[in-house]
């Protein structure tokens, strides 16, 4: 194969893949909860449906309302063209695109906010401030992580500094401080994607969501693209953990990429081992949560100074 | 002879410093007010047309004049006056324009001519202040800035809350004019003349610098409203006129900022602790700025904590580029100084434009409370589109302006953690967190009053009427918001401006020296942009005619089949849990609800959010000083006579120690 089908490529799994994620995390809590679940499949099916849909909207509603998931969406997929998936590095890159990265996951952040509080739901406005809030503290591990990947690798790109670990040795101090961001990471995965224990996808009472709640009156098309959305920011999140956890190439592209397709659906099924195993925290505990993981890359700093 | 850019921007100076005295001759008539405009404009586009031929030529001018009472004054003007002088000039005009329709002398009989004579006067003054080239008419010229800004903040002064804001400025810029007289005067004594900002030599005692700096940062300090000096400022801002807080957040500040700059280039090479204190009160300021921001009501309040914390990201920079300069890390000086000088430009777009867009608001609804508001997207459109503008450039989120500067310093800090010579200092890296941090708490509170102030429902019968203004106030703003747009899509303009600022601070150049475009790719950023929103119009296109024609129904609530607009989400609940987090600095106070018997009942519950460094700090610190002090009050008695001896007895004193 040659190099110049690789970005294809990449951009196939990145518009392709990420709904699978949401069906495996589905089915691993079915087996867990002794249930057969739905279809892998079944999130391709929804988004189908929702697309073929008419929309419905509330009358308070503006722009902000109807442009928030076209943002977010927008954004998802050129934040995705920035991040090398396993072994292959990504389309796109220039020194300081992991601020870009993290930006337009923020501005899509933004926009999802400002729509849910354009409905002028008292519930939605509760959510739009939960997700708000406890993004300021995730968006500090994520950073600190990214100072201690950035020190590791001495790069500033997203593809070279992620595929440090390949190449670079990894001694007892920065595979310390290595593990240490991923576990971070996982944490800011959890709390990006809206996972149990930070936020409950299934639950059926508005007062205690934060994602779902603030989409309570998309509709349709839009929340297709709020679902779609949700999918690929789980998907680049798990794909940029995969570099800390398998550092390693086969050297043989489709060997590769069967090993990074494999590697996230096996984060997918992690995600639902987490979520099956693990209870809501209590919403005041969350922050705690999200600082200890910013305090893990600090102390992961330290250890490579 | 007087070289000509430097002639021309001191005709621009004098044309906009007389701009509103012809106003002053005649009680009343609009005549005054539109040759205050019209002079307030063209010497400013004559002065930006100074600035197109300085940078053709690319050489700094000075000149001496002679000038009484003071003696033989001298301006110069480099690449680094120039750039602060953009603000003031653009800022200025658009914000005299406004001025035309917010505060029009009809309305305003009383007031409207005194405060475009000292909008004038402060145009001019700042601009004699950044270019000042001896310390005795930067120190006028100062003084001159900070008295006409306090004319400009007590324009209402026929309230008890303007004239409270009013003093407590004046205060604070004394105190930050009296370390200035010391620093001055230490560094007139350093180099033997008063010409301003040269590069100390390097026989001075080891003191002489730490004492500069320190006197220097605090005194620019308080101008510019770093954290703990910021007291004045949210008073000052929220009480003023609108255009008045436009003028002061976006240039005023700036102007402080100017004297940490020069303060900061002093000497080719600083010690490094420089730039870790300067990094660490950008941090401060930066955090706790946008921390006390989030917990604002008011919405003018709001923006001017959020001012705080954009001059604290700028000083992070200002400290990064001292930092390089110090570990003659040509990169760090570049990505730090031309991420703080970006933003310092960037923000006095952003800013005014928020601060236009609030007195739009406060014009058309007649409040300044977030939670009293509500719906005015639909009511008032245009407003709502542009101050969304200025909301998304603030919180540093692409495609627009704010983004590129906080990419800069974002690149810059991470570069501080991997280049070779900082590795003693790789710790200011973790400032990148604090920035992120910085930048989420922005999004959260500019989320906030888009989301309250603006969207849903109204709460109120003057949110519910409240229209769009005319042209004459949209004008500007929508100026602003270009600006927004084009330096966020194309960077390149704006950095062509700083090339110069950054040649003539930096280090020497050689060839080895990166510019900013090799440091970072701008050329991304722009395709970036506009793929964002080619992304987003091609959704939309995808799925336009279900977006356009569409049943319209009620908002889900539960099931609650008839919500009222009191059911939303106000402000404070909003910001609950972050005030929460920010406990020991924000300070809130609620009153506790009182709930009797089985039944619910009428009630009350509030939140107050007080200045807590101001009335747990300084205030009680200021009473303890009066009341210790209060016996030197013998001193001081009234009459003139008693003063002109104390001024005899000085000078004798004096003439006795430097016999």
């Amino acid at each position: 194969m040659t190099q110049g089908v690789t970005p294809l490529i990449h951009f196939v799994v990145l518009l392709v893949l990420p709904p699978l994620l949401l069906g495996v995390v589905n089915k691993t809590k079915a087996w867990f909860a002794g249930r057969k679940g739905p279809p892998l499949l079944q999130p391709y099916f929804d988004l189908v449906r929702l697309f073929r849909k008419e929309m419905v909207f509330s009358e308070t509603t503006t722009w902000v309302f109807r442009s928030g998931p076209l943002v977010t969406l927008s954004g998802v997929v050129l934040a995705g063209a920035l991040l090398p998936f396993g072994a292959f590095d990504a389309p796109v890159q220039f020194t300081g695109d992991l601020v870009l990265f993290a930006s337009l996951m923020a501005l899509g952040r933004f926009f999802t906010a400002a729509a849910a509080l354009d409905t002028g739901s008292a519930f939605e406005g509760m959510g739009a401030a939960r997700e708000v809030s406890f993004a300021c503290l995730a968006e500090v591990a994520l950073f600190t992580g990214f100072v201690v990947l950035v020190r590791f690798s001495g790069s500033l790109s997203l593809t070279p500094m992620l595929h440090a670990p390949m190449y670079l040795p990894l001694q007892g101090m920065s595979a310390a401080a290595l593990f240490l961001v991923a576990l971070a990471f996982f944490v800011v995965l959890l709390t990006e994607s809206s996972r149990v224990p930070i936020d409950d996808p299934n639950t059926h009472l508005e007062l205690t969501m934060i994602h779902e709640v603030m989409v309570l009156d998309h509709s349709g098309p839009l929340l297709g693209l709020v679902l779609y959305s949700a999918a690929i920011k789980m998907f680049l999140l798990s794909a940029a953990i995969l570099h800390l956890a398998l550092p390693f190439t086969l050297g043989v592209s489709p060997f590769d990429w069967f090993v990074f397709v494999a590697g996230v659906l096996a984060m997918a099924v992690g995600i639902g081992v987490v979520e099956s195993s693990m209870a809501r925290l209590r919403l005041r505990n969350v922050p705690s949560l999200l600082v200890a993981s910013a305090v893990l890359c600090v102390i992961g700093f330290v250890l490579i100074l | 002879m007087i070289p000509s850019s430097l002639a021309i921007e001191l005709a621009s100076a004098l044309c906009i410093a007389f701009s509103g005295a012809p106003g002053l001759l005649r009680r009343s008539g609009a005549t005054g007010q539109a040759i205050a405009t019209a002079l307030n404009g063209a010497g400013s586009a004559l002065g930006l047309a100074g600035l197109y031929l300085l940078a053709r030529s690319g050489e700094p001018e000075t000149a001496l004049i002679g000038l009484l009472p003071v003696g033989r004054v001298s301006f110069a003007l480099d690449a680094l006056s120039a750039l602060f002088l953009i603000p003031i000039l653009v800022i200025s005009a658009l914000g005299s324009i406004y001025g035309s329709s917010y505060w029009r002398q009809r309305e305003h009989p009383a007031n409207g001519r005194g405060l475009r004579f000292w909008w004038g006067i402060m145009t001019a003054s700042m601009m004699a202040v950044v270019l000042a080239d001896d310390a005795v008419l930067f120190l006028v010229a100062w003084e001159v800035m900070a008295l006409a800004a306090f004319f400009l903040i007590c324009t209402e002064d026929e309230q008890p809350e303007v004239r409270r804001a009013s003093w407590i400025y004046l205060v604070a810029t004394h105190a930050g004019t009296l370390c200035l007289i010391a620093f001055f005067s230490l560094l007139g004594h350093a180099q033997g003349s008063f010409s301003l900002w040269p590069r100390l030599p390097d026989e001075a005692p080891s003191w002489l610098p730490t004492a500069l700096f320190a006197l220097g940062i605090t005194g620019f300090g308080f101008k510019a409203g770093l954290i703990p000096l910021h007291v004045w400022l949210p008073g000052a801002h929220a009480n003023a006129p609108s255009h008045v807080s436009a003028l002061l957040s976006g240039v005023l500040l700036k102007v402080g900022i100017y004297g940490v700059v020069r303060v900061c280039g002093l000497l080719a090479a600083p010690p490094a602790w420089w730039g870790g204190v300067l990094i660490g009160l950008g941090v401060l300021s930066g955090v706790l700025g946008i921390a006390l921001a989030m917990a604002q009501q008011d919405v003018k309040r709001l923006l001017a904590y959020s001012s705080i914390e954009n001059i604290g990201i700028v000083v992070i920079g200002v400290g990064l580029a001292s930092l390089g300069r110090s570990l003659g890390l040509a990169e760090l000086v570049t990505l730090g100084l031309g991420g703080a000088l970006f933003h310092v430009l960037s923000h006095s777009l952003m800013k005014p434009l928020l601060f236009l867009s609030a007195g739009s608001l406060l014009h058309a609804t007649g409040t300044r409370q977030i939670s009293a508001l509500g719906g005015l997207a639909r009511t008032m459109p245009k407003t709502f589109a542009l101050f969304a503008v200025g909301a998304l450039a603030i919180c540093g989120l692409p495609p627009l302006n704010g983004f590129v500067s906080e990419l800069l310093l974002f690149v810059g800090l991470l570069r501080a953690a991997v280049l070779d010579g900082a590795s003693d200092w790789a710790w200011v890296a973790l400032a990148a967190p604090a920035l992120a941090l910085i930048g989420a708490l922005a999004a959260a509170t500019f989320v906030k009053v888009m989301g309250i102030a603006f969207s849903g429902a109204a709460r109120t019968q003057a949110a519910a009427r409240a229209h769009d203004p005319g042209l004459g106030m949209l004008a500007p703003m929508f100026a602003l918001a270009s600006g927004c747009i084009l330096i966020g899509l194309v960077p390149d303009i704006a950095i062509a401006l700083l090339r110069g600022a950054l040649a003539t601070w930096g280090p020497r150049r050689t060839a080895a020296t990166p510019s900013l475009e090799a440091l970072v790719s701008l050329n991304w950023i722009s395709a970036g942009g506009v793929l964002l929103i080619a992304g987003a119009v091609l959704i939309a296109a995808a799925f336009r005619r279900r977006l356009s024609q569409h049943p319209t129904v009620v908002t889900w609530d539960c099931g609650y089949a008839a919500p009222t607009p009191r059911m939303q989400y106000v402000d404070s609940s909003f910001s609950d849990t972050l005030v929460g987090l920010f406990h020991w600095v924000v300070r809130s106070r609620q009153t506790p609800v009182k709930l009797a018997g089985p039944f619910p009942v009428a009630t009350r519950f509030q939140i107050t959010v007080p200045d807590a460094a101001l009335d747990h700090i300084v205030l009680p610190l200021l009473r303890g000083a009066d009341r210790s002090l209060s016996r030197l009050r013998v001193l001081q008695r009234g009459p003139v006579q008693m003063y002109l001896l104390y001024v005899l007895f000085a000078v004798v004193a004096l003439l006795l120690v430097a016999r």
